[in-house]
């Protein structure tokens, strides 16, 4: 009686098994050969060499194979060789402002006028946010209502939360400027094609101030964004780059493709490992952001490649589960890029770790109702608010580690002064 | 087996020898080709050690997976399990508050939470007669609603050393291997607790029925709904210890137990559970669990994309769910 259906599954697995096989094959072949793979495997694909197609191709043969993977493309909407070049420059230049207080810092700004919008107070602000859904939004917008709280002449703030959905948002949107009492809109949109044109009608009726992520429209009074992923994903490179002795073994970890502060980071960090003689890129992976799923690929490859000798992550919420897993398979710790959450900074100091972790500041949180306070005054903004960028090194590392802080905070959020600090971010 | 009959004029060897192959369950052999492709791929993985530090990985699923058989025998789906290990995970680094002493009274009132969460879904179910896909995704929303309320959105604390010790740690200095995972342990007892349970105690025989038939089940004295509510109860703790293995493993992390419900029930499909209740085996519920991960595993090894890998596990589920309502169908 079990016979058909036993023999059903067998066939059934198997001719699954053999095409997944053979599919991969195909593409990733040149993956498990990893050594023998020449430079002529480039493919069409690869847009991001297309930029630099010359000096890439000379290159490529000097990275790891695992940079024609899938995972490790970037795709052509993604990269913007004018931006990379910004930020590139940017990540150099001394900001202007008082460098205490980096979120009402600028680089490069072109001030424009605001005197149209100049209103007597007291004002209501309005805020349609993306979302309160991980560590780094949590920080951010606590900062933003600590900073609220700075300014008495703000005497409504209303915060509407898209909870991470496009449709959500937009209808935000409509209905705070269909109600007529915000003064102001502040955006922090949830993905950037999708909220352009919510964002477009609301700039006809009053000032919008857009942060974190960006629009496809200049319509908004100013756009405040730090310097971004570019110089992000780079710094990290970079200090592999110069820190890795002899052939150097580089895992990437990625959380997920086809974000673009996130394909930035992977963009500039690609360009950097492929002109790089000293650097073997063994794989490019997508954790998912997820401690366990990154545990687990770290702890294959560890068995794969027997050693590996840095690791580069495009966000550090799993730099922890990454080095967990060279500590249980009883490996020496890799040169790692984080970023600046406290249980990262704290295991890194802990183990005098060679590390680095660039930011993206949980302190751009401030800025929008600093701008926003500019703008009723009639005061000159920044079409483009572009905010330094820190980054944290092993020299500075000890004056970033907070012990009193949950191990989710993110050390750049520049409200260590502000009243209510540090209970209301969870510390003690 | 009970066919088999081993009288001297009775079938020759081959006859009984193939009976007896047509009789394992076909998850065993999927699972070893699986373990063989994976070891071919990755030799350190047919070596003790490397397949042990394995199954410590796998110890979380498995034990959900075994869970999850009750509630599907009884003929209902429990999708609160994810959520319950994403709030084991927080809600244990939140009240062990950096302290190793609170550590073990935090485990047993997360177990009690555990039992709670199971009595309720399994009150819902039984006695207000709401279908359990409803009820347990209400309860996976209230759960996960909860775990972002208390935490504030951002997990906060650390879950203790001698916390992750059940989910990370390893026993050292062993003859033959040199280390064995706590985690390992764990599985084995709740693994033949479970099958204990379930295949050697009225109680297993009581919940077949009553997945089969309720009716029937309910005319022949079984007490059903005592019966129904243990099945979610069972689920729900083995949620909890998923959890804290999980915990350990990977540390505090909100994203720690998301989609694991659906693991687990194609787990324990692919062991040959029927959905909507009335057959199945913890051994090979669990077994399709370690199928799961050695499939996960493999595709990781040959470099596949995480939507393949995604578009796999559906397939998998699919043709797993055909093949059973094909081979029900036949023998009815």
């Amino acid at each position: 009686m079990l016979n058909k259906k036993w023999l059903l599954t067998l066939i059934a697995i198997l001719a699954l098994l053999l095409t997944l096989v053979a599919c991969s094959s195909s593409d990733t072949s040149d993956e498990t050969t990893a050594d023998e793979t020449v430079a002529e495997e480039t493919t069409d694909d690869e847009t991001m060499a297309e930029d630099q197609s010359d000096d890439a191709a000379m290159e490529e043969e000097s990275s790891g194979s695992a940079m024609d993977s899938e995972a490790a493309m970037v795709a052509d909407e993604f990269f913007s060789q004018e931006q990379y070049d910004r930020s590139m420059r940017q990540m150099t230049m001394e900001a202007e402002g008082p460098a205490d207080q980096p979120w009402i810092q600028m680089l490069e700004p072109e001030m424009i006028d605001t005197s149209e919008y100049a209103k007597e107070g007291p004002y209501t602000f309005c805020f349609s946010n993306a979302g309160v859904n991980n560590p780094w939004r949590v920080v951010g917008y606590t900062t933003m209502l600590a900073e609220v709280d700075l300014h008495p002449e703000i005497e409504e703030f209303i915060h509407v939360d898209a909870e991470g959905s496009d449709e959500k948002q937009i209808s935000d949107i409509a209905d705070l400027v269909a109600g007529g009492n915000c003064d102001v809109l502040i955006v922090s949109p949830n993905t950037t094609a999708a909220l352009t044109p919510a964002v477009e009608q609301a700039c006809e009726e009053l000032p919008v101030l857009v942060f974190d992520r960006g629009v496809f429209t200049e319509c908004p009074v100013s756009f405040i964004q730090p310097i971004g992923g570019y110089a992000f994903g780079q710094a990290g490179a970079q200090y592999i780059i110069d820190n890795c002795e002899g052939d150097c073994n580089v895992l990437a970890l990625r959380i997920l493709p086809g974000v673009d502060v996130l394909e930035e980071r992977w963009a500039a960090a690609k360009i950097a490992f492929e002109g790089a003689d000293n650097i073997n890129v063994v794989g490019v992976e997508f954790g998912d952001g997820d401690n366990a799923k990154v545990k687990s690929i770290v702890t294959d490859y560890l068995d794969r490649f027997g050693h590996i000798d840095a690791v580069w992550m495009d966000a550090g919420a799993t730099a922890v589960a990454a080095l967990e897993a060279f500590e249980d398979a009883g490996a020496d710790y890799p040169i790692i890029v984080g970023e600046d959450q406290q249980d990262f900074l704290v295991k890194w100091q802990e183990n005098g770790l060679s590390g680095i972790s660039p930011t993206f500041p949980t302190f751009q949180w401030r800025t929008p109702i600093i701008a926003g306070l500019h703008v009723m005054n009639g005061e000159e903004v920044p079409a483009v608010w572009r905010l330094p960028q820190p980054t944290i090194t092993n020299e500075n590392l000890d004056t970033y580690v907070q012990p009193n802080m949950p191990p989710l905070h993110y050390a750049m959020c520049g409200c260590e002064d502000m009243p209510g600090f540090p209970e209301n971010w969870g510390g003690q | 087996m009970s066919e088999l009959t081993t009288t001297n004029n009775g079938p020759s060897t081959w006859q009984r020898f193939a009976a007896r192959a047509r009789s394992v369950n076909p998850i065993y052999v999927i699972m070893i080709l699986l373990l063989l492709g994976v070891g071919y791929l990755n030799p350190r993985f047919l070596e003790v050690n490397g397949f042990l530090a394995f199954l410590r990985r796998a110890a979380p699923i498995m034990i959900l997976t075994a869970g999850q058989l009750y509630v599907l025998v009884s003929g209902g789906f429990d999708l609160s399990v994810g959520s319950i290990v994403t709030l084991v995970v927080i809600g244990g680094a939140l009240m062990i508050d950096n302290d190793p002493a609170n550590t073990w009274w935090v485990i047993l009132v997360l177990l009690a939470g555990g039992v709670v969460v199971g009595l309720v879904n399994g009150f819902i179910v039984a006695y207000l007669k709401v279908p359990s896909l409803i009820a347990t995704l209400g309860m996976l929303l209230v759960l996960r609603g909860a775990g972002l309320y208390w935490s504030g959105g951002a997990p906060r604390g650390y879950l203790t050393d001698n916390f992750r010790i059940f989910g990370r740690g390893n026993i050292e200095n062993l003859p033959l291997v040199d280390k064995f995972p706590y985690a390992v342990i764990v599985l084995a007892i709740v693994g033949i607790l479970a099958t204990y349970l379930f295949h050697r105690m009225v109680y297993g025989r009581q919940l077949l029925a009553l997945g089969d038939n309720p009716r029937a089940a309910k005319l022949s004295g079984v007490r059903t709904n005592r019966v129904r509510i243990l099945a979610f109860v069972i689920s729900a703790v083995s949620a909890v210890i998923a959890g804290i293995l999980l915990g350990g493993f990977s540390g505090v992390n909100i994203e720690a137990g998301t989609g694991l419900e659906l693991q687990a029930i194609s787990a324990a499909v692919l062991g040959g559970a029927v959905l909507l209740g009335g057959s199945g085996s913890v051994p090979a519920a669990m077994a399709g669990a370690l199928a799961l991960e050695l499939l996960f595993a493999l595709l990781n090894l040959l470099g596949l994309p995480k939507p393949l890998r995604d578009a796999v596990q559906g397939l998998i589920i699919i043709s797993a769910v055909a093949y059973a309502a094909l081979g029900t169908r036949r023998s009815k």
